[in-house]
């Protein structure tokens, strides 16, 4: 491996044998920065049995380490290998996903090698060989442009970039590398996963959420927006009329007397925007209104806004998410 | 078990937030601070710890933005003491100097486990709680929805997973755990309650030590995102909506 | 006999003007002046020894079919030794404070004022979880002085549309013939904004010589008091008093019926002090004659008049906004049923604006869709209110009830501003 100083090094997240989608944005970006700095694209690899992972990586080079003790992640344990890898290589800029995983490792690492951390950038360049990134603050309602002049750790928040550009067209060479450091130090251990409770929804938690408000009209149009919601993956929630007729559960109310959300995309069918229930969205990332009454409120306060019948848009949304998927 | 809990105050949204003449900088004259919301659930786990397992919890904060009023509060939430670190500047830390100044206060008491916000909303340049397990040595795990004993010297906690799967992780104390929330809402406490406290209970000052604040990240500007005081109204036929509205979410990654 | 509504619509406040021992008991525990009773936490049980039993409260209440326990009921557990149920109950978290329990009480227990705050301030105190709604809107009202949760600069917001100056007397820095206290919706709600910029306009059109206190005011705080927040009440007493007292102004005049109820029947009490304060209705109705000539356009319409309970129940004004209406040519004015001193709450008072998915979950009806029934059925098209939660809780009810289109709902100083200035309103 030719030496290091200017590499760029991508974490490459995984759950249960599959790459987490942004890995593949960090990569594609990664690579803009990395020859900006005539340095390598490394991917670093790290689990259990997990190589085949690796082939997918558009990188020059993937570092894997593997081991019954990665078997599950844990910040400790993955944080000991990866910090042995960066002693020992010194890469420019480490980056990883502002995410539950890529948080826990980023801050330790940065704090322990002595590096600058920048976290949740929705961009990132080289200027004047100086790593520069943009950085999103107090809740999307401020950006900082900060910079770094030597080594640095970046967390980038997830749906910043593109992430084709880091699908590999062909497998890249990987380099297998043994156990760098002792688990046993660590000082935890995986015991299992939880998964969701099936139906009880927590709409908090979703990324993305459909809601309907009173323009859906009947409870039997509800399917339709559940269609919706799962073709983008996502939850169907409702304004507090909904709920009051009893079409949806209490837990899918959004607003003053039920929850407050703030997933990434908030697709508001047939609501009209009332403060009681802008409160309970407002700080979506990327709000999208339906309303077929131009007056509404909510096109005040979304991003994007479209005056129809709820019902002549939905069925050709529908298919069109669909056939992208075939 | 001791607990030590560490709360940051944070630019309150409430207000405008205003970007002072040097661009570097938030205008601090209309700013008013308020206790960042994940060092709040921190808090709570810690009182839920006491209230179930009888831990002792001690609150620290930095002497910026009203933190004597948090203070007291948790006080009298059911904190056992609370310490407020003084002699730091009037718009507080970045988190990596904050880290290291609550590293060196951390010495005196010696918990068994310490708590705090994930991240707070004014994050540049660090996560507190992950930084500070770094730079003590200690285990760490951050993105935590519950904290519960489990036997000896250890604690098993859930860490959080996107779509509301979970991690059970166990970990040996001493470690400092990273709290998204707490397994209930922090809770409420009568406004009777704190003032009561205010006059009966008094707040331990001590000095922070200082700590060297690093040159980077350094900051080059900050700015606000385009205001939208509309939507951007889209225009044409159910199907050609449908291919706009998708291409909005590609454009976000948000297109499944 | 006190607390007793007066065959001929007088209602309770105008029975005692006098600071009588007796309302004492209307202030909740820990805001009183000591008095030679023990600890004032628990003292306010001893007041409800005169019930009867009779079972009044309970009759009257709106939204006794919900509760687990009637008042009735919840004083008998009560004097048995038996709060803890009463406080495991959904009962405490229904009261909207609509005063008819206290109106009809034949022993004068002050059931709204005393019994319910003091019930959720012993629930709060016992760290009960609290709807989340509620202590989210007593949270914000601690810390930026409204429950709304918006910052103060913003309270100012809406005097930009007002089309005419509002003076904030902290600027003005000279004395004022009226201090408006504009609360809290009216200067943060959208919907209640409009309120506000009218009321500024037909101040302005009568030559009221007034001003605002602007990013400073805090809410007086009668929902907080009624919600049980003792602590919280008493800080904004202490707040608010010493605000009223840095300024000079002949009378202090607002347009939320709450506000009004709290400075002139507890304030008093927790201060040992009065302050000048009327309702815009009184202090209008009063000057007709400059008023009365302003009134040009004609406003052609059937219209209907909600008594809100503090303006009617429990201080008896039912003639000056009436009055108002009739003054406004065009308007033929129509009694609903359950007028005057038998009206039904809408449901917002008390910590009813922030209790409403607990209110809906016992109940499956909101007190606002009920009366909204009652306004239709008089076939107006307009339905006049004078308090601030009303306009938004009326307009919401229509659409549940899905009677959207069939009535508009406006704050008479709405219907007075556009006689005023803007050409007659027909229903939408």
């Amino acid at each position: 491996m030719s030496p290091a100083g200017q590499d760029v090094w991508v974490h490459i997240e995984h759950l249960r044998g599959k790459v987490a989608g942004h890995t593949y944005e960090l990569l594609g970006k990664g690579r803009e920065i990395a020859d900006a700095l005539g340095g390598q694209l490394i991917a670093v690899l790290v689990g259990n049995e997990v190589q085949p992972l690796a082939e997918t990586l558009a990188a020059d080079g993937v570092l894997y380490v593997e081991d019954a003790g990665l078997a599950e992640y844990t910040p400790g344990s993955h944080a000991a290998v990866i910090r042995a890898l960066v002693e020992k290589e010194a890469p420019r800029v480490v980056l990883f996903g502002a995410t539950s995983m890529g948080m826990d490792l980023a801050a330790v690492l940065a704090a322990v090698l002595e590096r600058p951390l920048i976290v949740n950038c929705v961009n990132l360049q080289v200027r004047d060989g100086r790593t520069v990134a943009t950085s999103q603050m107090c809740g999307g309602k401020l950006l900082c442009e900060a910079e770094a002049s030597g080594p640095v750790v970046v967390t980038v928040m997830p749906g910043s970039f593109p992430s084709e550009a880091g699908l590999a067209k062909s497998p890249p060479p990987v380099e297998v590398v043994p156990m760098p450091a002792p688990l046993e130090a660590v000082g935890m251990r995986a015991i299992r996963i939880l998964e969701p409770e099936p139906g009880d929804v927590d709409i908090t938690k979703s990324a993305v959420l459909v809601a309907v408000g009173r323009g859906i009209q009947r409870q039997d149009n509800i399917p339709l927006a559940e269609e919706l919601a799962g073709a983008l993956g996502g939850t169907v929630c409702a304004s507090r009329p909904v709920v009051d007729q009893g079409w949806l559960p209490m837990s899918r109310q959004v607003g003053k007397s039920g929850m407050i959300v703030k997933p990434k995309l908030y697709l508001a069918l047939g609501i009209s925007g009332a403060p009681e229930h802008a409160e309970g969205m407002k700080d979506s990332d990327l709000i999208i209104a339906v309303n077929s009454d131009a007056k509404a409120p909510i096109f005040d306060i979304a991003d994007y806004g479209i005056v129809i019948d709820m019902y002549d848009l939905l069925p050709a949304l529908t298919q069109a998410l669909r056939g992208r998927r075939a | 078990m001791r607990i030590a809990v560490l709360l940051n105050m944070v630019p309150d949204l409430v207000e405008e937030l205003e970007i002072d003449s040097t661009g570097k900088a938030l205008d601090t004259q209309w700013m008013r601070y308020v206790i960042s919301e994940s060092d709040d659930h921190a808090l709570e786990q810690a009182l839920l710890l006491k209230d179930r397992h009888g831990a002792s919890v001690s609150v620290l904060a930095m002497d910026y933005g009203d933190a004597d009023q948090v203070l007291y509060a948790a006080l009298a939430r059911g904190a056992d003491e609370a310490v407020n670190l003084t002699g730091i500047p009037e718009t507080g830390l970045g988190k990596r100097a904050a880290a290291a100044t609550f590293k060196e206060a951390l010495g005196g008491i010696r918990p068994d486990l310490i708590l705090a916000g994930v991240q707070a909303i004014d994050d540049l340049d660090a996560h507190v709680a992950g930084m500070l397990g770094g730079m003590m040595a200690l285990p760490y795990v951050g993105v935590t929805r519950s904290v519960e004993p489990s036997g000896e010297g250890k604690v098993l906690v859930q860490k959080e997973y996107p779509g509301g799967a979970a991690a059970e992780i166990e970990v040996t104390l001493p470690a400092v755990v990273g709290v998204l929330s707490a397994p209930q809402p922090p809770r409420y406490v009568p406004v009777a309650r704190i003032r009561e406290v205010m006059k009966t209970r008094t707040l331990d000052k001590r000095e922070a030590v200082a700590v060297a604040v690093p040159a980077e990240p350094a900051v080059i500007r900050l700015f606000k995102p385009e205001p939208a005081e509309h939507a951007q109204m889209l225009d044409g036929s159910p199907e050609e909506l449908a291919g706009q509205i998708i291409k909005i979410l590609e454009d976000r990654g948000l297109a499944p | 006999m006190p607390g007793r509504i007066r065959p001929g619509g007088e209602g309770l406040h105008r029975e005692d003007t006098e600071l009588s021992g007796d309302m004492q008991s209307a202030v909740p525990a820990g805001s009183a002046p000591s008095s030679a009773s023990s600890d004032p936490r628990t003292a306010w049980k001893a007041e409800f020894n005169p019930c009867i039993q009779c079972g009044m409260c309970g009759g009257a209440c709106p939204l006794a079919s919900a509760m687990e326990y009637t008042p009735r009921h919840s004083i008998y557990l009560l004097k048995e030794g038996l709060l803890d149920q009463v406080l495991k109950s959904n009962t405490l978290w229904l009261c909207v404070s609509c005063y008819n329990c206290t109106a009809r009480c034949p022993s004068g227990l002050k059931i709204t004022d005393v019994l319910f705050p003091a019930l959720r301030d012993a629930a709060i105190s016992a760290g009960h979880t609290l709807p989340a709604e509620f202590k989210k809107a007593l949270d914000n009202t601690y810390r930026y002085g409204n429950s709304l949760g918006e910052g103060p600069r913003k309270r100012i917001e809406w005097t930009k549309g007002a089309g005419v100056p509002v003076p904030i007397i902290g600027q003005l820095q000279r004395p004022v013939e009226a201090l408006w206290l504009v609360e809290c919706y009216p200067s943060y709600h959208p919907r209640n904004q409009r309120q506000a910029q009218a009321m500024a306009r037909v101040l302005h059109a009568t030559g009221v010589d007034f001003a605002i206190l602007g990013p400073e005011e805090h809410c007086v705080g009668d929902c907080e008091r009624l919600s049980g927040e003792a602590g919280l009440f008493e800080s904004l007493v202490e707040y608010n008093t010493s605000l009223f007292d840095k300024y000079e102004y002949n009378e202090i005049v607002t347009g939320d019926p709450h506000a009004f109820n709290s400075l002139t029947r507890i304030y008093p009490l927790a201060t040992g002090r009065r302050y000048p304060v009327r309702h815009y209705v009184e202090f209008l109705a009063a000057r007709m004659d400059a008023l009365r000539p302003l009134l040009k356009n004609r406003i052609e319409a059937k219209v209907t008049y909600h008594d809100n309970c503090c303006l009617g129940r429990m201080c008896g004004m039912y003639e000056s906004p009436r009055e108002l209406l009739r003054a406004i040519p065009g308007i033929s004015l129509v009694e609903m049923p359950f007028a005057r001193e038998n009206a039904l709450c809408c449901g917002g008072g008390g910590g009813g604006m922030w209790l409403d998915t607990v209110i809906w979950q016992a109940a499956h009806e909101r007190l606002s869709d009920r009366r909204i029934a009652h306004a239709l059925s008089t076939g107006a098209e307009v339905l006049a209110v004078s308090c601030p939660f009303e306009a938004s809780r009326f307009e919401d009810a229509l659409k549940s009830t899905g009677n959207e289109g069939k009535m508009i709902v406006k704050d008479i100083i709405e219907l007075l501003d556009e006689s005023i200035s803007a050409p007659g309103v027909k229903p939408a």
